[in-house]
């Protein structure tokens, strides 16, 4: 099995028409992840590489059965998008777009609450694969392997090196998600190691944070109490300065708090096998298992 | 993106939030016109530069005059201001607020900024202003009070009453504080700000309710929306090397070690600045080239590292998703031809083209040195740093 994306998944690429959306949506399709067209208001009854083009979301759905999407549309028109992907009722939305600004997101998600059947992951993030399934998102498909390791990250090339790791390894991956950077994100790590907790064929998790907020410290507290399986966590920033934000929206030390020192302790306490340095990820997971 | 006193309180003034009456001076005799200008007994100079803990530092002084108020101006503006806040470097101060003197009777804390476990905007107030909150939070948490905004609802009077009610105001001055909050609160909405904070609000002897300062900061990404506001940035208060990433739209923080790192994605170049740690050495800078970087870029970002004179070694680590190894491998190239090859430079990359990348650098005949892994590489330019 996988989490969130299949054979099953029949997906939507909002932007398909630019330049992003164009590449990933034929870099999906060539991994055989079912796409079954996009969205680009204005351009709708257009074909693009084959692909139906439509007005709304709704349209959409309704001529295509979608039940995902991925969004590729320039920051300030993605949260627009994003709950225009909620409305018309699509289970999953998966938004890459960065640079979104924070009270959009904020509205977004005040109206996702509104619509409890949609599962948001992202923004800000390179989405998610499941090997040998499908893929949502931009990361790259030959460097995994299908096999039994989760993946859940906030950074999207540090996942990559993770599906690395593995794969060199001979581990290969059940699904792979990036849940994304910013302050504001649909999924939490917490949310993806239940759907990693209910599915079979996953057997250990690599879970990576980076500094900021206090995510990780709840997923800590959460994995103490339920989760069964092995994990190992890596947190990125152990040496980033206060107060600056390194890169991510969400990455960043604010008022003394959201520290990777915090955030390492909090895991280590809650039983996961926490790895100072990124490059031992993999080798982690090794013993583990 | 920051901005000094003087403009978040004009800001805020703009959306009803009283101020104190001053203005802004660049030099002594501005400030002594201001100062005849405004009319008080007293006039309160305070230094503009974007850290807090001023006063202590020497930033904040009374004047009795204008003559003395064109002093203490002449004496501040070029000095060296070192607060908890700048680090021990200090901070050039460039301009002065001046401002009219008050008699007050409270001073409190009141602030918006957006709780993340939430996902909603938090109103905090306290009846220990003037103080870091920071260390309010820590030794004395019961003074804060803190309400949470619902974003489809807005703010509603009750929930200010809650704020001012809870830090001991009175009926009449609870009115004012409601009126206050409401008023911060459109401001926050307005400019999308990612942290407002008045420290002092101060109750004058009149019973009044004034910031008597503000902190404004602002989220980036909404700031192509603010142009007036993206024109409020002071480059004086950056590092000179930032200024000059930014232009290319590089994500660059200078730092104090001597190993600089070009990255792609944040978390990996956070990554990177702690796998060199680790191995015993202290990064020169954090830098993202970001996921669609192209060989003209790359070429930039190369050029800002060497212009830090602190750099002794460069660490490259690029894992190519959509960042293609092979044009990663010509922006490096395109660079060293350009600047030579000043320092050891240690590139690891992997993913996409890696292989066809790996063949570019063999074939340019340059002297680098490759690495397979993260921690290679790190053990290797930590070496080579000396």
């Amino acid at each position: 099995m996988s989490i969130l994306i299949d054979k099953n998944t029949r997906l939507l690429v909002q932007g398909l028409t630019g330049r992003e959306g164009t590449f990933h949506a034929k870099a999906a399709a060539a991994y055989g992840t079912t796409v079954v067209g996009g969205v680009t208001p204005g351009k709708g009854g257009t074909k693009h590489e084959g692909w139906p083009i439509f007005d709304t979301v709704r349209d959409a759905v309704k001529q295509t059965g979608a039940n995902a999407s991925v969004i590729f549309v320039p920051p300030p028109f993605a949260a627009d998008a994003v709950m225009e992907a909620a409305d018309a009722g699509l289970a999953l939305v998966v938004c890459i777009t960065e640079g979104i600004p924070t009270l959009d997101m904020m509205r977004a998600m005040t109206f996702l609450k509104e619509h409890p059947a949609t599962r948001l992951v992202g923004p800000n993030c390179p989405g998610l694969i499941s090997p040998g399934k499908a893929k949502a998102g931009i990361i790259p498909a030959n460097i995994c392997k299908e096999g039994r390791i989760g993946i859940v990250s906030k950074s999207g090339t540090l996942t990559y090196e993770a599906i690395h790791q593995l794969t060199r390894l001979g581990m290969g991956q059940t699904t792979c998600i990036g849940i994304g950077g910013d302050p504001l994100i649909g999924t939490s790590h917490i949310d993806a190691l239940k759907l990693f907790a209910a599915d079979p064929e996953t057997d250990a998790v690599i879970m990576i944070g980076e500094i900021g907020g206090t995510a990780e410290e709840d997923a800590a507290a959460w994995i103490k109490a339920h989760f069964k399986k092995p994990v190992v966590g890596f947190i990125a920033g152990q040496t980033a300065p206060p107060g600056r934000r390194m890169g991510h929206a969400g990455a960043i030390i604010a008022g003394g708090k959201g520290t990777a020192a915090e955030k390492m302790a909090a895991l280590t306490s809650a039983g996961v096998k926490v790895v100072k340095s990124p490059a031992d990820m993999g080798r982690a997971i090794q013993e583990l298992v | 993106m920051k901005i000094h006193e003087y403009q978040a309180k004009a800001i805020l003034a703009r959306h009803g939030v009283p101020v104190p009456r001053g203005e802004v001076a660049f030099n002594a005799g501005e400030a002594a016109e201001i100062a005849r200008r405004l009319g008080t007994s007293v006039v309160v100079v305070k230094a503009q530069i974007h850290a807090g803990g001023r006063g202590k530092g020497g930033g904040v002084k009374l004047a009795k005059s204008p003559e003395q108020a064109e002093k203490i101006a002449r004496d501040m503006i070029g000095m060296t201001l070192v607060t908890h806040q700048t680090g021990p470097e200090g901070r050039t101060v460039g301009r002065v607020l001046i401002e009219e003197g008050l008699q007050m009777t409270r001073e409190l804390y009141l602030s918006i900024v957006l709780d993340r476990a939430a996902g909603k905007p938090a109103i905090m107030a306290s009846a220990a202003g003037g103080m870091d909150i920071e260390e309010v939070a820590e030794k004395s948490p019961e003074k804060i009070v803190r309400v949470y905004i619902d974003p489809g609802v807005g703010i509603v009077p009750f929930e200010a009453r809650q704020l001012g009610f809870g830090i001991g105001l009175d009926g009449a001055q609870v009115q004012k504080f409601v009126k206050v909050v409401t008023a911060l609160y459109d401001a926050y909405l307005a400019t999308d700000a990612s942290l407002l904070e008045i420290n002092p609000l101060v109750v004058t002897q009149g019973g009044d309710l004034l910031a008597l300062d503000a902190k404004m900061n602002f989220d980036d990404n909404a700031m192509y929306r603010h142009t007036d506001i993206r024109d409020l940035r002071d480059l004086g208060e950056e590092d000179p090397l930032e200024i000059e990433a930014s232009k290319f739209s590089l994500n660059y923080i200078h730092l104090d070690g001597n190993i600089g790192c070009m990255v792609n994605g944040a978390g990996l170049a956070m990554a990177t600045m702690d796998i060199i740690k680790l191995a015993g050495g202290e990064p020169a800078n954090f830098l993202d080239v970001g996921g669609g970087a192209n060989a003209e870029q790359i070429r930039n970002a190369f050029k800002i590292l060497m212009s830090d004179k602190n750099v002794k070694a460069v660490l490259i680590n690029i894992f190519g998703g959509i960042l293609r190894c092979d044009i990663l491998a010509q922006g490096v190239i395109a660079a060293v031809k350009e600047l030579g090859v000043p320092v050891p430079i240690v590139i690891r990359m992997e993913g996409t083209n890696v292989e066809e990348g790996k063949r570019l650098l063999r074939e340019s005949g340059m002297k680098l040195t490759t690495a397979d892994s993260m921690d290679e590489a790190a053990t290797s330019v930590v070496t080579l740093a000396g």
